[in-house]
């Protein structure tokens, strides 16, 4: 078999342990993000792992307008603003052009890191499509990580293919004539990439409240080589309508709860890690009205609505052929009623 | 490569527009080419990947899932300072258009081939200036070619005003007319090509050595300083495309300028075409001279910027203009004679009388008789038309 010509990439070891995380910041001041942005954290952590030999291209987004505002930058690497959906078209493009600029020798051959990063909006909505293409393209070394704070967050809060069922946004207000206006299931986009593109390296689920695991992911999916994608849970104030400094305490009950799972696929092998992997080997989860009650958009919940929560969420650790990440079952499924 | 060398390493080859224009992206040595079908311009991106399988051509191919995706490629391989190429048509450049105006905002110097075709609905397969029209104000460079010669050497002349005044450029041929119609065509040779054409070697790229931050949200000042310097570059290119002809003239043979004038000198009647038309309107213009009537043409080759200054002198003597439009702006008429219109107002020349006519949409035959008999009818009609005349109803 003819050999696929690949550029090297950086070999980045994971970080053992918080005091080992390099102290250089790469996302500085000079952006206008809410209190309490998990997403900010998400920006700082990702290339605080990925490292100085990286450019970051960010598809539109709260990511990219909040950041990049007025000519003002906090990158300290390059960085390119794509459109909405081209978070991975643009990673492709990158890395296509760094691969025939060293090729080619008018370039230092030398590994630069690839991402592209996209919001839900951006990344499960419109540019699926084209992260999908780009996971399948193994010749070119790239990163797509999906911030997901559940919402088109950057016109101010309305409903995506992410946002869990039956959250409040102003697409999806409850009103008197339907309590619950988003009735649909929230999209299983990393699973769903993982599943479907079998040379792809590598896919994480992430969450910025273990910032280390989340960190070394990043370093996994840039070292491990050819395209790849994370999938980060971000908790949002002003889009979920909680206090900022419930931000952190969010994320890990996202996890304690098993409403959004820990896992990676490395080489087509899956494996659960940290409270996740702890929950799969069978330590209970939390009740999932311990994370919903805690967020505005979800303050109109029944206890028939919180039930439903609950019966999906059981479905998706009980049935489901890999819990959180391979929605098929065993047996034929059974419709869970909606209240 | 086969066909008959001719002079300094040019060789003459039986070549369809598409597959000129490849030739001429393959002399331009393009580092990064996204690829994504659309008849008719497939065969152009489908050369390209034969040269890639000879071992010509090096860059790299990319396959994306669509138009979006491909010129959403082409800006950042160009932004990380690749040269880069493309081609589409149709429903395909319909859902670029976002990825134009972008691409011209970031000053990536995109080069990419539109073959005219008919937007659906209906669908259809054949010329039709209206999708690349559709894209005036998105900052591109457009060239309308008469020719798969002259397809090529444009290619390679848009390269070399693109990169230098840092704005994409958009080469377009009509469907079928000239995309599939064979004719003889010159293909330079690598060393004049070299000659012609640098390296793209870009002041600003995303390089780890020397970070800037690319597409920043601006404020309302910010964004206007930034169109007011696309607007001025697209004023340099004015210059930069005359220049650029004649060198290319002076290395191959074969010049170019913004527009051509063919014996207009005296001209009681001035057809104005676009394109493969033009050449037909050539023909027209010989057999009228013939029979007694004084005709000219005036061929538009430059669309974006427009070349409004010198359109205006090569009208100065018309007696009647008729300019003669492949496409029809719903609810407004045909799109080169608004422009003429508006060029030759705002230049003191209103007075020249300036007939519109719509003639060969959805790529229906525009016949040397059926130039002549516009020809004939402008000539024939007093004052100026409201409406555009229908040139299949004359």
């Amino acid at each position: 078999m003819a050999e696929v010509f690949t550029n090297a990439t950086q070999v980045l070891q994971g970080f053992k342990g918080v005091k080992k995380v390099s102290v250089e910041e790469y996302f500085t001041s000079g952006h206008r993000t809410c209190q309490g942005c998990e997403s900010a954290l998400v920006m700082r952590l990702m290339i605080k792992a990925a490292g100085p030999r990286t450019i970051v291209l960010g598809a539109t987004g709260c990511m990219y307008v909040a950041n990049t505002t007025y000519y003002t930058t906090p990158w300290v690497v390059p960085w390119m603003h794509t459109q909405l959906g081209s978070s991975g078209s643009a990673a492709l493009g990158t890395a296509a052009g760094l691969k025939a600029l060293m090729k080619k020798g008018r370039m230092k051959a030398e590994p630069i890191n690839v991402i592209a990063f996209c919001g839900d909006g951006g990344g499960a909505d419109m540019g699926l499509g084209a992260i999908s293409a780009t996971l399948t393209h193994k010749e070119y070394n790239c990163l797509i990580l999906l911030y997901d704070n559940e919402s088109y967050a950057n016109t101010d809060i309305q409903a995506s293919g992410s946002t869990p069922y039956g959250a409040n946004t102003t697409f999806s207000p409850p009103g008197s004539v339907k309590r619950i206006m988003h009735n649909r299931w929230k999209k299983n986009t990393a699973g769903m990439l993982a599943a479907g593109h079998p040379e792809c390296r590598y896919v994480a689920t992430v969450d910025a409240s273990y910032a280390v695991d989340m960190m070394n992911k990043v370093r996994k999916a840039l070292s491990i080589g050819g395209p790849t994608f994370i999938h980060s849970f971000d908790p949002c104030p002003k889009g979920w309508d909680f206090d900022p400094m419930l931000s952190h305490e969010l994320g890990e009950l996202a996890v304690e709860t098993g409403i959004f799972p820990l896992y990676e696929v490395e080489d087509g092998v899956v494996r659960h890690y940290g409270k996740t992997r702890a929950i799969a080997e069978g330590r209970p989860r939390k009740p999932v009205r311990e994370y919903l009650l805690k967020q505005g958009r979800f303050a109109h919940f029944t206890e028939e609505d919180l039930d439903y929560f609950q019966a999906k969420v059981d479905e998706m650790w009980e049935k489901w052929e890999i819990p959180g990440v391979i929605p098929f079952w065993k047996e034929k499924r059974p419709a869970v009623p909606m209240p | 490569m086969t066909g008959v060398e001719t002079v300094a390493g040019q060789r003459r080859m039986l070549l369809t527009g598409n597959h000129a224009v490849a030739y001429g992206a393959l002399r331009a040595k393009p580092q990064v080419i996204p690829v994504y079908p659309i008849t008719p311009q497939t065969p152009v991106l489908e050369k390209l990947l034969e040269f890639a399988q000879t071992g010509e051509l090096t860059g790299e191919m990319i396959t994306v899932e669509s138009e979006h995706s491909a010129m959403a490629a082409c800006i950042a391989a160009s932004l990380a300072g690749a040269r880069v190429f493309t081609a589409t048509s149709s429903q395909g450049i319909a859902l670029m258009h976002e990825m134009l105006h972008f691409a011209a905002g970031a000053r990536t110097p995109v080069v990419m081939v539109n073959v005219n075709r008919t937007l659906a609905l209906p669908w259809g397969f054949w010329a039709d200036q209206t999708d690349s029209l559709s894209q005036r104000d998105t900052g591109w460079m457009q060239f309308y070619c008469e020719s798969g010669q002259e397809a090529l050497d444009t290619v390679l002349q848009a390269y070399r005003v693109g990169e230098s005044v840092l704005l994409p450029a958009m080469v377009v041929i009509e469907a079928m007319y000239i995309s599939h119609t064979l004719e003889p065509v010159e293909v330079p040779g690598e060393e004049v090509v070299a000659r012609f054409l640098p390296p793209f070697e870009p002041e600003r790229r995303l390089d780890p050595a020397c970070p800037l931050s690319v597409g920043n949200t601006t404020t309302p000042a910010q964004w206007r300083a930034n169109r007011l310097a696309m607007h001025e570059a697209m004023g340099q290119a004015l210059g930069a495309v005359a220049a650029a002809g004649r060198l290319y003239g002076e290395l191959t043979g074969r010049g170019y300028g913004a527009t051509e004038s063919y014996r207009t000198e005296d001209a009681r009647v001035v057809l104005v075409a676009a394109g493969g038309m033009a050449g037909t309107a050539r023909e027209a213009v010989d057999r009228l001279r013939e029979a007694g009537v004084p005709a000219g043409l005036l061929r538009l080759r430059l669309f974006r910027p427009f070349p409004a200054a010198e359109i205006a002198t090569a009208l100065a003597g018309a007696g009647r203009v008729a300019v003669v439009d492949r496409n029809c702006s719903i609810g407004s008429g045909g799109i080169f004679c608004q422009e003429v219109r508006a060029a030759l107002s705002a230049l003191g020349q209103g007075g020249n009388p300036v007939l519109s006519y719509i003639a060969g949409l959805g790529g229906v035959n525009v016949s040397p008789e059926r130039m002549m008999q516009i020809a004939r009818d402008a000539l024939g009609r007093e004052g100026t038309n409201p409406e555009p005349i229908q040139a299949e109803g004359l």
